[in-house]
């Protein structure tokens, strides 16, 4: 089974202070080290699992400029056989439709069974992988937590709901799938691992390779802002045992606990 | 009429000499087999430095192996084993003589004549003696008292106890039949000048003996030298099957034994670092990838069960018992290279014969090498076996997060690095105590190496800045590294992540080595022990304990007396500043040099101590464990009697504070740091002493 998993470069927020920049549409990025998407981390894992179990290869592709071969380093020393770039001073400004279109151009030069990606990146927008799976006329799932080969054609796939339910579906091959976190646990990669692919050639393709033609941006950021506290909101004072008091009495009164 | 022995005995015509000659003959060439059977996997494995410092190595062959330091401290485990093993050495000789006996009737060894040999006959006599009556006590102990530390868990397989009080039968059979063959002949009213030594085994068979007819007297002489010939040669053959391989292998595995303490073995012997990239694979996955001398650790194991007794994981029931790393890995080794037949393909070791969460489980406290009397070494394999593990990338969710963060902004929280020296900045405290920031050329004499936890953690900081207080009193001229500074990486090359920890190792020796300090002082044993251990030419490197009794003698501090005058102290020794770096004293000399100091000292204390569940990275681990180490730890304190617990190390602070809080026990036991309480008594110049 031949699997692409659709990676991107994001900041890695978990321990920044956020900063807007001057237009106030953005945050500031001159500070922040990058990483790769949670979300596309475990797409890769589950992808080299699945190659493991059923042969096959994993190829990794990101859009964006030489600094995304560190991503895809990363993921190559996971056990992804191939990476590919994708980097035109065309794709630098993109929304979600366009990222989906650059993609979407490059699955269209290849042959892939399966596309992967991330349920969602930094942004929160949810939108590449069901927008890509409708350019392609594949049939999609989102937010998938479990995937079983059952044929050459055939994909067994779990899906969980809201409240914890669990839906299993059957899915024809080609498809594209987006992943949640919790599929798997993505294994560690060391930096040995790392230096282990550091001299790998990472091909790059431009628009004109993959066939791109330019797609107008239909979303653009306006503003981007932390929201004021608004009424409702408090912040509780006094020492420990005030404040858990304080909170189990607000809890019961707004109907939380009993 | 006088008796014969076994070089003239004859029976039915068959003189039985030469079953003397067949026995050792037979035996010796099956022992040469087995033994060279036994050393199969010592030369296909890893190599290993240890061909090397032979005038050291002799001095823990003195203490460790013929002294038995190490054995009071299981005291009546301890003396029995001293009995049997010095009784052992003093019949070594007798052993031996009475094989060539078997040859040749009046044979004795030409530099045992005249009344060294009556002397040695004393010796050996009371030998027996005494080894047989320690062999019933430990038979008693083994098969009816049963301690709790010989009981094998169900998960690491069946009970040991038969194969113990077998050996310690063969041992008492070698000691009857050896005096039953003396006092069988001194029975006959023997010849002028031998006897038996008074109260002695040989001495009571004689009594009992004396007046029997000369043909049992006959008959027991012969019978009694072939069971002992028999027992010794089956015991010799026997000893590579199990856990008395230690009996042959323990001189061995202490002249070879690790001689730096606080020291992690290279990923390979003799590589340079940049040979590693081009390793295959990294770390211990399969039996083979171990050194020869980690080989010779499983075969010398002697199952007394001291390491996992003294071993916090498996106190608090994580799934990590060192006695079973190593017996699990030695009825590996018998089963992948058996006696009869060829070697085996052995499977990985994780997943095989260890788990994942076995192996994070420790915190590398050294607990138990230090008790081992044979010198096992646990860490190292430790450290090995996670580098397999991180090289395969079977590393837990809770262990990747780190050790990401630390691979992309050098500290374990995901902090940045411009606020790794942010808290010399806070206003009241900057203006009281000036630290330097090393930064852009800017050098200073005493460089502070304040390290991850300190630099970002709040609690840690205070401890810090008492400690920057304290060197500013002392008019010391420092500086930190700032964003300089990397984590100093102890923990990630005990995590096994070898090649970030090289990386963060030269990134920091280079920042350092750029300042050019005359010392480095840290508050962190943790870094302590990695920049003396694992760094090289830096310069030398002080715990903030250290530089504080020198300040202490030279007069710099002036004390208050302790406020509250009831209060007990007690002082918990972090591992990597006690056992790893022996530094237990001027912790101590600290504490009793405050006015009105009460102090008691826990059970476990100084190379005993209890760890309190490990620094940097462990810190992060998630284990499966029944109760926290540091929960267990404090009631330990509380059991001293103690009200306050003193440690020297912040990751000690943090696990005992919160340890404190789940054992409900904050009103009766408070934790405080070394430096802290230090500094709380100084008597600071004015001006300072108002800001802070």
């Amino acid at each position: 089974m031949n699997i692409l998993v659709c990676v991107k470069r994001v900041p890695d927020s978990s321990e920044n202070e956020i900063r807007l920049n001057r237009e106030g549409n953005d945050i500031d990025t001159d500070d922040l080290v990058y990483a790769v998407n949670e979300w596309d981390n475990y797409a890769v894992e589950e992808a080299i699992q699945l190659v493991d179990k059923v042969g096959g290869s994993v190829t990794v592709v990101s859009i964006g400029t030489e600094e995304n071969e560190e991503i895809l380093r990363r993921e190559m020393a996971m056990g992804a056989e191939t990476g590919v770039l994708l980097s035109d001073p065309l794709f630098e400004e993109a929304d979600g439709r366009k990222l989906a279109a650059i993609l979407s151009a490059y699955i269209s030069k290849n042959n892939f069974d399966l596309v992967l990606c991330g349920a969602q990146a930094d942004e929160g927008g949810a939108q590449v992988g069901g927008m890509l799976a409708a350019m392609q006329d594949k049939p999609y799932a989102a937010l998938v937590n479990m995937i079983e080969v059952l044929d050459d054609n055939k994909l067994k796939i779990g899906r969980e709901i809201e409240g914890g339910s669990q839906e299993i579906s059957e899915i024809e091959l080609p498809c594209v799938l987006s992943i949640q976190t919790g599929i798997n646990e993505p294994r560690y990669v060391s930096i040995r691992g790392i230096r282990k692919v550091a001299s790998v050639e990472i091909p790059t393709l431009g628009a004109a390779d993959i066939g791109f033609t330019d797609v107008p941006l239909r979303l653009n950021k306006l503003e981007y802002f932390q929201p004021e506290l608004g009424e409702g909101a408090e912040m509780l004072e006094g020492s420990e045992e005030e404040l858990a008091d304080k909170l189990v009495e607000l809890l019961q009164a707004k109907g939380g606990i009993k | 009429m006088d008796i014969v022995g076994p070089a003239q005995f004859v029976v039915l015509g068959i003189k039985t000499q030469i079953f003397s000659i067949l026995i050792p003959v037979v035996a010796l060439v099956l022992f040469a087999y087995i033994i060279s059977k036994r050393l199969i996997p010592l030369r296909r494995a890893a190599q290993d430095e240890r061909f090397n410092r032979f005038g050291e190595r002799l001095a823990q062959i003195w203490s460790l192996w013929l002294l038995q330091v190490k054995q009071p401290r299981y005291m009546l485990a301890g003396v029995l084993h001293m009995a049997i093993f010095f009784g052992f050495l003093v019949l070594m000789l007798r052993s031996i003589a009475l094989v060539f006996i078997g040859f040749q009737d009046d044979f004795q060894w030409p530099f045992l004549g005249g009344s060294l040999g009556v002397g040695y006959t004393i010796a050996k006599d009371y030998a027996a003696t005494v080894v047989l009556v320690a062999c019933v006590i430990a038979g008693i102990r083994r098969g009816v008292v049963k301690p709790p530390r010989y009981a094998v868990p169900e998960q690491y397989g069946k009970d040991h106890t038969g194969e113990a009080v077998f050996v310690l039968a063969l041992i008492s059979l070698l000691m009857i039949s050896e005096s039953l063959f003396d006092a069988s002949k001194l029975a006959t009213g023997g010849e002028a000048g031998h006897f038996a030594a008074p109260l002695s085994l040989a001495w009571f068979f004689t009594g009992m003996l004396r007046g029997s007819s000369t043909e049992l007297l006959q008959g027991i002489h012969i019978v009694s030298y072939y069971v002992h010939d028999l027992t010794f040669f089956y015991f010799l053959c026997f000893l590579p099957f199990g856990k008395h391989f230690h009996v042959l292998t323990s001189f061995f595995n202490v002249l070879f034994m690790r001689l730096d303490r606080g020291k992690v073995k290279p990923v390979r012997y003799g590589l340079a670092k940049e040979e590693l990239d081009e390793l295959e694979s990294f770390g211990v996955k399969k039996l083979e990838d171990f050194t020869w001398k980690h080989m010779l650790d499983f075969y010398s194991c002697a199952d007394c069960g001291r390491c996992s007794d003294q071993c916090p994981a498996n106190a608090v029931k994580r799934p990590l018992s060192p006695r079973f790393i190593t017996i699990k890995a030695r009825d590996l080794l018998f089963k992948t290279f058996p006696v009869w037949g060829q070697p085996q393909e052995a499977p990985a070791l994780i997943g095989g014969i260890y788990t994942e969460d076995e192996i994070w489980s420790c915190t590398t406290c050294g607990a138990c090498e230090e008790e081992c009397p044979l010198a096992i070494e646990y860490i190292d394999k430790i450290v090995d076996l996670r580098r397999g593990l991180i090289d395969e990338g079977m590393v837990p969710q809770s262990l990747q997060k780190p050790l990401n963060a630390l691979e992309r902004r050098g500290n374990p929280y995901g902090k940045t690095a411009k606020q790794r020296g942010k808290w010399i900045e806070e206003e009241e405290f900057a203006q009281a105590v000036p630290v330097k920031l090393l930064q852009g050329g800017e050098t200073a004499d005493t460089l502070f190496f304040v390290d991850s936890v300190g630099s970002y953690d709040d609690r840690i900081i205070e401890i810090n800045r008492k400690a920057a207080q304290l060197l500013h009193h002392m008019d010391k001229d420092f500086g930190i590294l700032g964003e300089q500074e990397k984590d100093a990486g102890n923990e990630i090359r005990r995590f096994g992540e070898e090649m970030l920890f090289q990386e963060i190792k030269e990134h920091n020796t280079e920042a350092i080595l750029e300042v050019a300090p005359q010392e480095i002082v840290t508050t962190d044993p943790h870094t302590f022990n990695t920049l003396c251990r694992d760094y090289e030419g830096l310069p030398p490197v002080r715990h903030i304990s250290q530089v504080l009794v020198e300040g202490l003698a030279q007069g710099k501090f002036s004390l208050r007396p302790l406020e509250e005058k009831d209060l007990v102290y007690t002082y918990h020794d972090p591992c990597y500043l006690g056992r790893h770096n022996l530094l237990y004293d001027e912790p101590r000399q600290l504490l009793d040099a405050l006015p009105g100091m009460k102090r008691v000292e826990m059970e476990k204390h100084r190379d005993r101590s209890f760890c309190c569940s490990g620094g940097g990275l462990a810190l992060f681990y998630e284990p499966e464990e029944e109760t926290r180490m540091g929960v267990v730890r404090v009631q330990m304190a509380r059991e001293a009697g103690a009200d306050v617990l003193v440690t020297a190390c912040p990751f000690c602070l943090i696990n005992m504070e919160d340890a404190v809080k789940i054992a409900g026990l904050e009103n009766e036991l408070k934790v405080i740091d070394l430096t802290e309480l230090f500094a709380e008594q100084v008597e600071f110049v004015p001006t300072v002493a108002a800001a802070v």
